[in-house]
């Protein structure tokens, strides 16, 4: 879990120090093309997973090829991305955000009302709706910067709760509680849920690989280089001369837009939207993927993503199972609650395992070696 | 109280601010008796060294005080075993009463109250009064008060006259003085003046490091080694000049402190 | 003239739910620099205990409402004390994995009082004398308003006097200003921690019993809704201040209730305006004393 500055301002007593900086990228440029290579084949393995009948008893629901599994797979894959957005603002810029779910809500609530009232096609009126996304970070983040630490926490969740309160009112055009179905209109038949789930989990795949290489390209940029270290120590970056401010709204807006363009898709995969996708327990979803993954790590993010979706969906089979239903009452309460379970786990994460998933994989990985073999210093990996 | 070892005795201590190093390996020992000093330019890292021994920063070493280790303790513990601590910038509570500051810091069931009364009526008199309020001297002796109020093995006092007119700067010295007489005191002090006054011995730090250790009243009448190891006299002009002499002209404009 | 009277009144009712719970939110936050998210539940928690309690006792009766109070505060006050112990006090001084903490509880518990008490509203009952109404200048005024703000008074009189006479309350004071010059004195802060969340906890908790009677139901969602709203009313009273935090309370609720009723029911989205306003204006809050 990367350090934050302290966000109490009255005393000079220091934090003990946590483990520092991201858990993933440790070995960083360890056989870049090799590394390249893996990725590159873990993306076509993914791709050709509709195409392939495998079963993964236990954590998929059926074949890949089915469409139940493959929806659940693309919402895995949407909910990477969501939390790779997520990941841009938090684990990078270390600003505590508790309204991010505003942004997917934007981009589901968004496309879909621009499709039912307009007569646009699916391409302008998601650049329409990216660009309405954008305003709303910009303005919404420029206010919320106001103030730092855990008051702009504070201020994030208010503002996403006015976002709420006005999808849940104005049924007219949101659908209320009931929630919005997608208008397939002007949507090429090719993107229309039941027609071809494939497809659908194709293009998640793509959002997500995209999502990936534009997190990466902006922590590798001069201006997410400068939003980690302000992150670490604010005054020293304005002690540089620049402005953290500015790469702070740099970081918020750039993670929001993300997280529009990740509501558009999951407009499109669940063929609707429904206010729950607007709401705080969302947002803290996202937040509870990320520190779940690893926090401060794009893989974490990642692997939050998917062991989540998966997960909760194996919880809530479980919640309704028999097996359950037969305990007694002190154990069948809680299991049959999978949001008691994942807040839970939560909680142990938190306490014990700094660094998520990803950080623990890295520990026992690194622990394996150490004890299989005498660690070799591999020369000329440490790249720029 | 053994009056055979030192107080306190430090060996290898180092420490860190966040990601910084701030104390790198500080050995020194403070006698039973008398006021050591601990001298150096500003930034070499006294008040963290203190703020080590009390465990305010993190911190790795060896810290014993009369014989026992407490360098893993929390701070509440050392300063429960019999340490008084006079801060740099005084840290008083602002918002409370100058009575409430000492009610505070009370630690025993009979504190000395008249013992402060007599070194610092002026503040006995505003008992009522918001410290916050108070002048930066008045402060100062509210942040004597708090340590002089307990029964200590050893006071640590951090640059005590620092933005104080001269007068001021007497009057704590002389507290000083009398508070020596019963209690050990290690005391960071720019003023050399002050230094020499009430030192017995010299410690020296440069970059985090102790680097000279010694007499007082002999390193501090060398002029020569004054200005190689304390860079004041001729070089001095950038920095503790400004209590050096005693001249500022407004104690209360000392008060603010820059914290993260 | 009526109708403002009766927003008024309605106004500060809720006005004093919300510092029941901001209180805590901003004592806690002054002392130990954490953001509660699990405050919510502890309000939830209260609000059940509450109603177990009246539910157990059979009655309406003015006795049983005064148990079910102690009771609410009482067991908001033990899950509050429980979490400071077992949680928090491991990531002493890392406020971001303490936020987290909470937030992971937040959800762990709206889930298991969904799991034990269900999800749908549960209606509550008070005595009698709670379905009538009080003419004031007009108003038929409901009489729970009265004992809200009439308690809401007690616990703002209460913890003022506790902070201002207590070794505890002296101890939290000073170490609102600066924590570890505290500990420099010796004292260890920590107790001080525990004191204060066992009080915002409790508040919490007996704001629980009172919003059940104010709403009418008692739900596990009922504390999340609360939380937002105490959340806005601590920024906007200044992090950390007590009286902020109950002059905060006080505008945002009637301002609420006014935007509800004058506005077409935009109270919530004014309450929002009115935080970012606050935050371009004065970005420390009414009685921040920092940025
Ligand atoms: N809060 C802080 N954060 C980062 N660095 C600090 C902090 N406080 C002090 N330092 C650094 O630690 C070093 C030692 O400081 P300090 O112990 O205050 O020196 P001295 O008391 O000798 O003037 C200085 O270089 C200073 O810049
Ligand atoms: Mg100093």
């Amino acid at each position: 879990m990367s350090t934050t500055t302290d966000t109490h301002p009255d005393t000079g007593t220091p934090q003990p120090a946590a483990p520092a900086g991201p858990t993933g990228g440790a070995r960083r440029g360890a056989g870049l093309p090799l590394r390249l290579l893996a990725v590159l084949g873990l993306v076509v393995l993914l791709a050709v997973l509709p195409l392939i009948n495998v079963s993964v008893p236990g954590v998929l629901p059926g074949a890949t090829y089915t469409p139940g599994t493959l929806q659940l797979m693309a919402l895995a894959l949407v909910f990477a991305s969501l939390a790779l957005t997520y990941h841009v603002i938090f684990g990078v810029a270390g600003l505590l955000s508790f309204g991010h779910a505003l942004y997917l809500a934007i981009g589901a609530y968004g496309l879909g009302i621009v499709l039912e009232r307009t007569d646009l096609g699916l391409v302008p009126a998601m650049l329409l709706t990216l660009l309405g996304g954008a305003v709303v970070a910009l303005v919404l983040g420029a206010v919320g910067l106001r103030v730092g630490g855990i008051s702009f926490a504070m201020v994030t969740l208010a503002f996403a709760q006015a976002g709420s309160v006005l999808i849940r009112r104005n049924s007219d055009v949101t659908g209320g509680e009931e929630g919005l179905r997608l208008d397939t209109t002007n949507v090429p038949d090719a993107f229309v849920g039941v027609t071809d789930t494939r497809n659908l989990y194709w293009v998640a795949l793509v959002l997500l690989v995209v999502v990936f290489a534009l997190v990466t390209w902006f922590e590798r940029s001069r201006a997410g280089h400068v939003a980690a270290a302000t992150r670490e120590n604010e005054l020293r970056v304005r002690v540089l001369g620049l402005r953290p401010f500015a790469v702070k709204l740099l970081a918020f807006v750039t993670g929001s837009v993300l997280a529009v363009v990740v509501g558009m898709v999951y407009l499109l995969l669940q063929s609707g939207a429904t206010p729950r996708v607007a709401s705080a327990d969302f947002t803290l979803t996202i937040l509870v993927i990320v520190v779940l993954g690893g926090l401060g790590s794009r893989w974490g993010a990642v692997v939050g993503g998917i062991v989540y979706t998966l997960l909760d969906q194996r919880l809530t089979t479980l919640a309704a199972s028999d097996a359950v239903e037969s305990l007694p009452a002190v154990l069948s309460v809680p299991l049959g609650e999978p949001l008691f379970i994942l807040g839970t786990l939560f909680i142990l994460v938190v306490l014990f395992v700094p660094g998520g998933l990803v950080g623990l994989g890295a520990r026992l990985a690194g622990a394996r070696t150490r004890a299989g073999r005498p660690a070799t210093p591999a020369a000329g990996e440490d790249g720029p | 109280m053994s009056q055979s070892g030192p107080v306190l005795r430090v060996r290898g201590l180092s420490a860190r601010i966040g990601q910084q190093q701030v104390v790198e390996d500080v050995t020194l020992e403070v006698p039973a008796q008398g006021v050591t000093a601990l001298l150096g330019r500003n930034g070499v890292g006294k008040t963290s060294t203190i703020k080590a021994v009390l465990g305010l920063v993190e911190r790795n070493g060896v810290v014993e005080l009369d014989g026992e280790r407490i360098d893993t303790l929390p701070t509440h513990r050392i300063v429960q075993r019999g340490v008084g601590y006079v801060p740099e910038d005084r840290e008083v509570f602002g918002s409370l009463s100058v009575e409430e500051n000492l009610r505070l810091a009370e630690r025993s069931a009979n504190p000395r109250r008249d013992l402060v009364a007599d070194l610092f009526p002026d503040i006995i008199a505003r008992g009522q009064q918001a410290a916050g309020t108070l002048s930066g001297g008045q402060q100062q002796m509210v942040a004597l008060a708090r340590a002089l109020l307990n029964d200590n093995r050893l006071l640590l006092v951090d640059e005590p006259t620092k933005g104080l007119s001269p007068k001021l700067v007497g009057e704590v010295t002389e507290a000083l003085e009398r508070a020596a007489q019963v209690v050990p005191i290690l005391l960071v002090e720019q003023n050399l003046v002050v230094a020499r006054r009430l030192a017995d011995r010299a410690v020296v730090m440069a970059d985090g490091r102790v680097v000279h250790t010694g007499d007082a009243a002999e390193l501090l009448d060398d002029e020569q080694r004054v200005v190689s190891l304390l860079g004041v006299g001729s070089t001095g002009s950038s920095h503790g000049s400004s209590h050096d002499s005693g001249s500022h002209p407004d104690p209360s404009t000392h008060d603010q402190e820059v914290r993260s | 003239m009526s109708t403002v009277v009766l927003l008024l009144a309605t106004g500060l009712g809720l006005g004093a739910l919300y510092f029941l719970v901001a209180s805590g939110l901003s004592l806690i936050y002054g002392l130990m620099g954490v953001l509660n998210f699990a405050h919510g539940s502890f309000l939830t928690l209260g609000a059940f205990a509450g109603w177990e309690t009246a539910r157990r006792l059979g009655g309406d009766s003015w006795g049983s409402l005064l148990l079910s109070l102690l009771v609410g505060a009482g067991v908001g006050a033990l899950a509050a004390v429980l979490t400071e112990l077992l949680l928090i006090r491991r990531l002493y001084e890392r406020h971001i994995e303490q936020v987290l903490v909470t937030v992971g509880l937040a959800l762990a518990t709206v889930a298991l009082f969904d799991g034990i008490w269900g999800t749908d509203a549960i209606f509550v009952t008070g005595p009698g004398w709670f379905d009538e109404t009080t003419t004031i200048l007009g108003a038929r005024v409901p009489n729970d308003r009265f004992l809200l703000i009439g308690v809401a008074l007690l616990v703002l009189g209460g913890i003022v006097a506790f902070l201002r006479f207590t070794r505890f309350g002296l101890v939290i004071r000073a170490g609102v200003e600066n924590r570890s010059m505290v500990t420099a004195l010796g004292i260890d802060v920590r107790r001080a921690f525990t004191v204060v969340f066992a009080i915002g906890g409790a508040a919490a908790g007996l704001g629980g019993v009172l919003a059940s009677h104010y709403f009418g139901y008692v739900s596990p969602q009922l504390g999340g809704s609360l939380l937002i709203f105490a959340f806005i009313v601590t920024v906007i009273g200044g992090l950390g201040s007590l009286l902020g935090a109950a002059i905060a309370s006080v505008v945002v609720a009637v301002l609420q209730q006014m935007a509800n009723f004058y506005l077409s029911g935009t109270g919530d989205l004014v309450v929002v305006l009115l935080l970012a306003t606050v935050l371009l204006v004065r970005p420390s809050g009414l009685m921040g004393a920092r940025a």
